[in-house]
């Protein structure tokens, strides 16, 4: 089995679905039409670019080059995380809480995997480490953004809870302590759910690609579940280095409890 | 002798304030809506930034952790929220040795502390059946049980839903919440305001006690005129953003 070239011809016919699912939201006034293009066309974009990055990337096998691919990622991760919240932190801890959080989680596990598990020659083999990367980030990127999203919408809206706890002298931890547990059980539903189905409902994007590409159905499966398990590892300690440090950003250094620091997203 | 001191303290709409209660001392705070009375207890208790400084019984609040000041001064805003589906998830303990309300009963003769209470203005759905023979909990603690009679609430209060509960009874239970945690000064907003007269008198009656028990100063907004006037202790009132004396 070898790997089916596609011809630019296949992809066009491809997106021709996305034009029709584009003129069906218009006939059905939807109002998603132009969503749906703008999507389509930044991951026809996005995509492209970074096989070609990939393409250079992967002939040098330059540590400052992968380094730098790296960072973009982790920084429009952390724009996204931003993006998708209801209310955001003012200032740098709008877009901090969310990328220090991502750094910490999604990195330290590629680099478990890629030092420990995997054991690539030399550790940062593009080949292996974008790919992990790529599929990590996108993945607690969707926990944290949840999960921080949670917490904000929801201490906006127990604002008089949290604060008749503070009043009868309970500290920020206590007092915040349910809105922060449901937050982060938020953040790690998706994971969960889609670890419970995979293989039976679900197959999964990477195994798929893989069994594509020719790979033995069965070493697939067994790189899918070292996925999933690093993302779900990943996913957890991303949320909960969010919600740790976004539920202790809410309340200042006398324990009050600073809503003002959220600003309504511009819609 | 805890006295309560406020040093400059200025919030967004009131200017610098300066204000000292001596140990069980009362005074009322009144003045139009929007005139920063709120704002002026919730700086008083730390729960908003500002600036100017409090002292309790001699201690700067700037030394002590935020949550210990809030224990001391308690707040009573004018709006009660609760946390748990249970009116007991609001009470964890008993009130031990911080305060037992004094063995009289308000608006009855001294010395009932039986039935009285649960006259026609309690809750029509308090007195239910028996309950006590097949309650296998631990008693809850017997002042804690005087404070919720005083109140008007028998002991099953403790079962009931915080959703099911009206105004009033919500009210009520929210200064029992405040009164059980021990403060040594009370900042009261509108304690009775959405209260019918009997409880009103209950809840007047509890907070006297306690003033005088505890020897504890109080900061009571209050817009009832008839109220300041009744229960005496010093009237101020806010204009223009100043605390002046009402006249």
């Amino acid at each position: 089995m070898s790997l089916i070239i596609l011809s630019p011809w296949d992809l066009a016919l491809a997106s021709s679905l996305v034009l029709l699912l584009a003129f069906m939201s218009w006939r059905l006034h939807l109002g998603v039409e132009r969503r749906v293009l703008i999507a389509a066309a930044r991951s026809t974009v996005q995509l492209t670019l970074l096989g070609l990055v990939l393409k250079v990337l992967f002939t040098q096998t330059s540590l400052p080059l992968i380094g730098l691919l790296a960072l973009v990622m982790l920084l429009v991760a952390g724009w996204e995380v931003m993006a998708r919240q209801e209310r955001r932190y003012r200032g740098v801890w709008g877009m901090g809480i969310g990328t220090l959080s991502m750094f910490l989680s999604s990195f330290s596990v590629t680099l478990l995997a890629l030092f420990v598990i995997i054991g690539v020659e030399p550790w940062y083999q593009p080949q292996y480490l974008i790919p992990l990367l790529g599929m990590l980030l996108g993945n607690t990127m969707s926990g944290i953004a949840i999960a921080l999203d949670n917490l904000t919408r929801n201490a906006w809206e127990a604002r008089g809870r949290i604060e008749a706890r503070l009043l009868l002298g309970a500290d920020w931890d206590d007092a915040i302590a349910d809105i922060r547990r449901d937050a982060l059980r938020s953040g790690l539903i998706p994971i969960v759910n889609a670890m419970a189905t995979a293989g039976i409902v679900s197959l999964p994007g990477m195994m798929t690609g893989q069994i594509l590409a020719g790979s033995p159905p069965m070493e697939a499966a067994k790189y899918q579940l070292m996925i999933m398990f690093l993302i779900s590892a990943g996913t957890g300690l991303g949320s909960v280095a969010a919600v740790w440090i976004g539920s202790r950003r809410l309340f200042d250094d006398r324990e009050r409890l600073r809503l003002d620091r959220l600003v309504p997203a511009r819609t | 002798m805890a006295g309560l001191r406020l040093e400059g303290v200025r919030t967004r709409v009131l200017r610098p304030i300066d204000l000292e209660l001596a140990a069980g001392e009362l005074v009322f705070v009144s003045g139009p809506s929007g005139s920063g009375k709120s704002l002026l207890l919730r700086a008083v208790a730390d729960l908003d930034p500002h600036e100017g400084e409090v002292w309790l019984d001699g201690t700067a609040r700037s030394s002590l952790p935020a949550p210990q000041w809030r224990r001391r001064v308690g707040l009573l805003p004018a709006e009660s929220h609760w946390w748990g589906d249970k009116v007991s998830d609001h009470f964890p303990g008993a009130l031990g040795k911080r305060w037992t309300p004094s063995p009289f009963l308000p608006g009855s003769s001294e010395g009932g502390a039986g039935g009285s209470v649960r006259d026609d203005s309690a809750p029509t759905h308090s007195i239910s059946a028996p309950a006590a023979n097949r309650d296998s909990e631990a008693a809850p603690p017997s002042d804690l049980l005087t404070l919720f009679e005083w109140l008007g609430f028998g002991r099953e209060v403790l079962d009931w839903s915080v959703a099911r509960l009206s105004t009033g009874e919500r009210q009520r239970l929210a200064l029992a919440r405040l009164l059980a945690n021990g403060p040594e000064a009370l900042l009261l907003d509108e304690a009775t305001a959405n209260l019918d007269p009997p409880n009103r008198e209950r809840a007047e009656a509890i907070i006297e006690n306690y003033r005088s028990e505890r020897r504890a100063p109080v900061l009571w907004v209050s817009h009832d005129p008839d109220q300041r006037r009744r229960l005496g202790g010093r009237r101020l009132v806010i204009s223009d953003g100043l605390l002046v004396p009402e006249s």
